[in-house]
Order: structure tokens, then sequence, then C-alpha cells
């Protein structure tokens, strides 16, 4: 069953008295979500992507805007009406019955030609529970289960009634890390061997990107970006999107585009040529269409004209690396953000940026270089880069040390007056990148929007 | 290791001397005495002398026409106020729980009685029953405009004066178990609702299913303490029918207990030692059947 959303709006009014303005979480919401796929709603707390589930539940009313579930509009029904399994952050198991009443429970209120005689619910009870694998826990009570079994069987409340629409409000959230893995991967083949159309809802984006086929990030009840997870993570359309992606967080800087190259700090550290690209090209034929004209505000003449920058709404099609072949001008010069992957990073002798080396983390698959750099709007630089780079990053690192022992010394001796303020040695614990074009993201520093670029350097 | 324990314990029962030391002063030590005097015959509390002992006592008060009037009387209290009461209240709440304008308006309304005085209360409604030579009353007037006998509810037949008293009882007992019951539905996560109505449940299988089970642990509460203090009725009578209850035929056991000690017929501790530890016995025994049939049906 494919749900579409059409224009969908929430607002709360607003409980400040001082401050008539209506809350709105949810902003005029468009999207097709395809039969039989997983979609994962991400965004930090309070982005509306809850109340855009209980929207899509039926528990609360929108605004303004419809609701399809494929051709049916559902926007005036009832919860019960539209044939949906929601499962609840808490779970909302019922604490007096047992896991088997807790299943039937929902078998129980359907009444006329629906309804079931007792073993064909104890039935549908059984194989629901086998899917999600607790049947051997049917006579226990909720409060006698692990919170991931208090999972499943909310899971297979949900799904005893086969539902049209299959809804997980932070579905692992209340569990431990270890059992979050499992559980999302459970989630994953359950859905896959339903069919069922399943959204859900979560903050943590390692999950969201792990196991949905599609991925809705919001922010302030406006989606920002809708696409695959890799598409997503690879082309962000602006800097939210890039930074709320990715563990660790993209390196964010403050840069500047002149004469055709990207500086950070006094570095020039790629070339940037402008792309021909706009995305506009890119297939999702949905409808409604979110736009952002990068130029339209009040730095028209610092972006290239006419550079129209569009979300579209629906499956971005092609691979992650859509930039075609440029047309050879340089982007105009202006002020940015640069948002480095932490895996864009390479490191090499002669690289063009140069940042302080600050520490070496090993994680037995790679290695992380937490370096500074003044231009970064992040505290420090987390850098990811291969095991085999194991021995030159440590010996610079043991320099490292050996210098800020030294930097402390020169502190000691200034505290107890014996010499003036001590300069910050600039000396041999400079870590230099090359960095990977197609993992750099340029954003205009005053709409954020995406700036897409080609390198005349051959990168990746 | 075993040394620092035992400190642990003594310290311990130190913390817990004050209470103990009161609690057993003026509950333990008096109950017990209680149970002694049930047993000598003819105990005289200003000479402290007394000239048997024996089961004489009990003897006396279990054929005591006003005692087992007492009985009677209790139980039909106990039997008909204390399920009307907490269904009534149930309803009431729930009623409460779902309208959402005013509510708190309503909920202190509701909760008014129960900071009134019982004899104050008691005093209104004699008003409002009683029949007297100059007027028949305000309850009466009302039965005779709907075209009925008029009643003496307090001075009159025995089903009218137990009518009364029985309406009088909930009436002061409804407040707090309002109070109790809305704190009991509002305390409900509201997530159970939200997932039953996913499921496309009545809002009165909701209502059994899930608002009742939920709540069970406090109707289970409000049932116990609404027998213990119906059958420690005694005020409400009084407020009613006045001192001499014995003769209104609506005596209670605890007025039975206050009469042989107090009353006109007072002077009686033994009898009514006896009289008290019946009661007791009547009520720890109702009280441990209500908890072996509650631990069937609460859930908690």
């Amino acid at each position: 069953m494919k749900v579409i959303l059409q224009n969908l709006t929430k607002k709360f009014p607003s409980r400040d008295r001082k401050n008539r303005r209506d809350v709105i979480a949810v902003n005029d919401f468009n999207f097709e979500i395809p039969d039989g796929k997983l979609i994962g709603l991400l965004g930090p707390s309070g982005c509306g992507k809850s109340t855009t589930l209980n929207l899509i539940s039926g528990l609360i009313k929108p605004t303004s805007g419809k609701i399809f579930f494929g051709n049916d509009d559902v926007t005036e029904l009832p919860p019960e009406h539209r044939g949906i399994g929601l499962v609840f952050q808490n779970y909302a198991l019922y604490p007096h019955l047992t896991v088997r009443q807790n299943i039937t429970f929902p078998l129980e209120n359907l009444k006329g030609k629906n309804k079931l005689s007792k073993a064909e619910m104890l039935g549908k009870a059984a194989e629901a529970a086998k899917l999600v694998q607790i049947d051997e826990l049917m006579d226990r009570k909720p409060g006698e289960l692990s919170g991931g079994q208090q999972q499943r069987v909310a899971i297979a409340r949900a799904l005893v009634k086969r539902p049209r629409v299959l809804l997980l409000d932070e579905p692992l959230s209340n569990l431990d890390a270890r059992l979050r893995l499992q559980t999302r991967e459970e989630i994953k083949r359950i859905q896959r061997e339903t069919g069922i159309t399943t959204i859900f809802v979560t903050h943590d984006q390692e999950e969201a990107m792990s196991i949905s086929d599609m991925i809705v990030v919001m922010k302030d009840g406006v989606v920002q970006q809708i696409g695959k997870p890799q598409e997503v993570y690879d082309n962000p359309v602006n800097l939210f999107v890039a930074k709320f992606l990715g563990t660790p967080p993209v390196n964010v800087f403050e840069g500047c585009v002149r004469d055709g190259s990207l500086y950070i700090g006094k570095d020039a550290v790629l070339d940037v040529l402008e792309s021909s690209k706009t995305d506009a090209a890119a297939g999702g034929a949905m409808n409604g269409k979110v736009s952002y004209e990068t130029s339209a505000t009040s730095k028209a003449g610092e972006i290239s004209s006419g550079q129209v920058q569009e979300i579209s709404n629906g499956q971005q099609q092609g691979s992650g690396n859509r930039h075609t072949k440029g047309s050879g001008r340089k982007i105009a010069d202006g002020k940015v953000y640069a948002a480095i992957r932490p895996e864009g990073f390479r490191l090499q002798e002669e690289g063009p940026l140069c940042c302080e080396l600050d520490g070496v983390e090993v994680m037995g698959r790679d290695i992380s270089v937490v370096s500074r750099n003044r231009a970064s709007l992040n505290p420090t630089i987390r850098s990811i880069i291969g095991t085999e780079n194991m021995d030159r990053i440590f010996s610079m690192e043991r320099k490292a040390a050996k210098k800020d022992g030294d930097e402390k010394a020169d502190r000691k001796k200034w505290a107890s007056g014996q010499e003036a303020v001590p300069e910050k040695r600039e000396s041999d614990n400079i870590v230099r990148f090359d960095l990977i074009p197609r993992k750099v993201f340029l954003f205009d520093q005053e709409t954020e929007k995406r700036i897409y670029f080609e390198t005349g350097r051959q990168g990746g | 290791m075993k040394k620092k324990r035992n400190s642990g314990s003594l310290k311990a029962w130190l913390y817990l001397l004050p209470a103990i030391l009161f609690l057993g002063v003026f509950m333990v030590y008096p109950l017990i005495d209680v149970f002694v005097y049930s047993f000598e015959e003819g105990y005289n509390s200003a000479s402290q002398t007394y000239y048997g002992v024996g089961t004489y006592n009990y003897s006396y008060v279990l054929h005591d026409p006003y005692f087992l009037q007492a009985v009677k009387n209790t139980f039909l209290l106990v039997i008909i106020t204390v399920p009307l009461s907490t269904g009534i209240a149930l309803l009431i709440s729930v009623g409460l729980y779902s309208v959402k304008p005013l509510r708190n308006l309503f909920q202190t309304i509701y909760f008014l009685p129960y900071v009134t005085n019982t004899l104050a209360v008691g005093l209104v409604f004699m008003i409002l029953f009683k029949k007297t030579a100059y007027s028949d009353g305000f309850i009466n007037l009302l039965i005779s405009w709907f075209g009925g006998n008029s009643v003496d509810f307090i001075d009159g037949p025995y089903w009218a004066k137990m009518f009364v008293l029985c309406f009088y009882t909930i009436w002061v007992v409804m407040p707090f178990k309002i109070l109790i019951l809305t704190s009991a539905l509002s305390s409900v996560n509201q997530e159970y609702y939200n997932a039953a109505r996913v499921d496309g449940t009545s809002k009165f299988r909701i209502f059994r299913r899930i608002t009742l089970p939920m709540i069970s642990h406090m109707i289970f509460y409000l049932v116990i303490t609404g027998f213990i203090g119906a059958f420690k009725a005694y005020s409400d009578a009084v407020a009613l029918f006045g001192t001499d209850l014995n003769a209104a035929e609506m005596n209670t056991i605890v007025g039975y207990v206050y009469d042989m000690l107090y009353g006109d017929s007072g002077g009686y501790p033994s009898y009514a030692s006896a009289a008290a530890i019946i009661l007791f016995a009547i009520v720890l025994t109702i009280t441990c059947i209500n908890l072996l049939a509650g631990n069937k049906k609460v859930h908690y």
C-alpha cells in the first residue's frame, strides 16, 4: 500500500500567552511512499517526525493537507478504520494481559463479518508471534519480558491484523546498543517478509541509514531531503542534512571561494569549477516539489546566474556521484561553508590542508585522527584514515605529545613570571591532508544551501 | 563482617525505637488490655477489680438484643454503602475525567463535602428528611409532589431510617473516593488508550478491559478502607438519630461499645471490651477475605 502525503500541515495552538503564534509541527509535507518499502523519518527532537507519524496513524488530525493510502483518501478516517499497525515508543503493552492476550486484543475488536472464532484468533496470534520469534513467551506478562522481547510483542500486536501500513515510533530508543543492532535487522527482516509498507521514526541517523530503503530528513517541521540513505549521505542539499548524517559527523570549515579555488584559512585546498548539474534532472516525478533558489536572496551576484537547486521529493536517481561534465567556468567568489566527511581526508606530506595534530584514536578497522584548524567550526576535526598510515601518524603524534609537553612547560614558566606570554609553537606537529572532492560539500554561508561544484583535479 | 552487620541492625532498631515505643504504648498495649478485659467478668475500672475470668462477657453480648440489632444494622450499612458508593464514585470520576472544560471546578465541587463536618451535614440531612408537627420536610414534599405518601424518615419505619443512614453514609464517603479515583484515572498512561483506539476498541471495552484493570488497585484500596470505615460507623448515626440509638433501633457496633462504656446503660467495660473484640474479629475476617479475593483480580 503506497502512502501519499499531500501538503500535510499540522499547527498546534501556542500555549504561550505572550507569543500567540501557532507552533507549526509539520509544514507542507509532500511525499509519496512507495508500496512495500521501509521508510525512516529522521530528524533531531522536536522536528515534527513523530507528529507526522501520528498524522499518518490518524491519532491527530492535520490542519490542512491530505493523506492517501493507495487511492483512498483517509484524511478524515479515524485510526481504527485506516488499517494501520502502530508500535508505540514505550510499546504500550497492556501490563495486566499476557502476551497472547495482548496480541489477540486487536482481533477481539473485530465485529460483524470479520468476527473471528477463538481458534482463529489464537492461530493468527501464534502466526504473528512466530514471525517475531516470541512463540515461547505467550503466557508471560509484559512485565516479565526484557525490553527487546516487549518490542517484539508490540510489533506482533501491530502486525496481527495484517495492517496496510506499519508505523513504528522510535522503535529502538529503549533498547541497549547491542540489542538495538539486532532489533533493527529484525525489523528489516519482518518488513521484508511481510511486505508491509513501514514507516519508522528515529532521531538516530545511523539507525535510519542502516535499514531504510529511503530516508526523510526533517528539521523544524520542514522536510529537508528525501532519498536513498547513501544518496542523501553523498549529496546533502544543505548544511543541516550534511551535519545531521554521518558518524563521526562531518567537519565544517569556514572558507571562501576565490578565483576558482576553495580556501580554508590560508590554504587553497581544492579547485572548484561550476557544475552544470542543478539537481533538477534528478528523477522524482513526484507530486509537489520543494524547490529552493539559492540566488533568490541577496547573494544573487555571488552565485552563478540561474542556479537553482531543487530537492526532488521522490527517489533521486543515479549513484552518489552525479557530477556531470561541467561548463569549465569558475564558481563565483564568495564565502562558503566547506563540509568535509571524515573519510574525505587523505594523509599526504604535501597535502594542501594543514591542521594541528591533537591525537590519534585507534578503532581497529581504521584510525581516527583528531586535529585542529582555526577555520573549523567544530572544536576538533575528526578524520578517518586507513590503518596503512598507522606508523606515520603515530610518529607524528609522538612529536606532538612532546611539543605539548614543551608548551606546558612554557606556560608554567610564564605563570611563575619567568618568561613572557608563551607563543604557540608552530612546529612540527602539523598534519597535512589532501581532500577527496566528492566528500567535500560547499554551502552558501547565508542560505546554507548546497553549492555544487566540480573539480579540475582528479579526485577520489 | 559479622560485627559490622550487628552494629548496623542495632542502629536500625535505634531509628525504629520512637515509632515502636509509641505504637506499643498507644496501640499494642491497649489492644492486649481490651482483650484481657473482655475475659474479666464484671471489671470495674474505678476499683480495678473483677470477680471472675471466663467467656461470660461474650455470651452476654451475643445474647443482647441491642447488640444483635447493632450487628444487623452495621452489616446492612456495609453491604449497601460500600459497593454503591464505590460504584457511583467510579461513574462520577469517569464522567469527570471525560469532560475537559471546568474539570477542576467540578472536582472541587465534588470534593467540598469532604471538608465539611459530618455532624453539620447530618443536621442538614435530618432537616431534609424529618417530619415534624409543623412541616413534612423537603424530601416528603418531593414525594407528595410525585403522588407518594409521606414517610417519617427519622422517627418512622425501620427501612426508612436505614435508607437515610445509607444515603447519608454514601454521600459523606463519596468525595474521598472520587478524589482517589480521578487521580488513578489520570495516572493511566494515555498511550494505552491510543493503542486501543488504533485497534478499534469500543469505548465500553476500553473501560472494561483497560481502564478498570489499570485502576483496579485503587478500587481495591477503596473497597477495603470502605469496609473498615463502614464497620466502624457511629457518628453518622448519631448525627441523624441522636445519641439514644438503641431506642431508635439504629445503633451500630461501635455505638453499642460506646453505650456500654459511657451511655445511660454505661459502666460495663467488660461487655464493651467483648463487643470491641468481636468487631475486631469481624473486620479482620472480612479484610482477609477481601485480600484473598483481591489478589486474584487486582493488577498492580
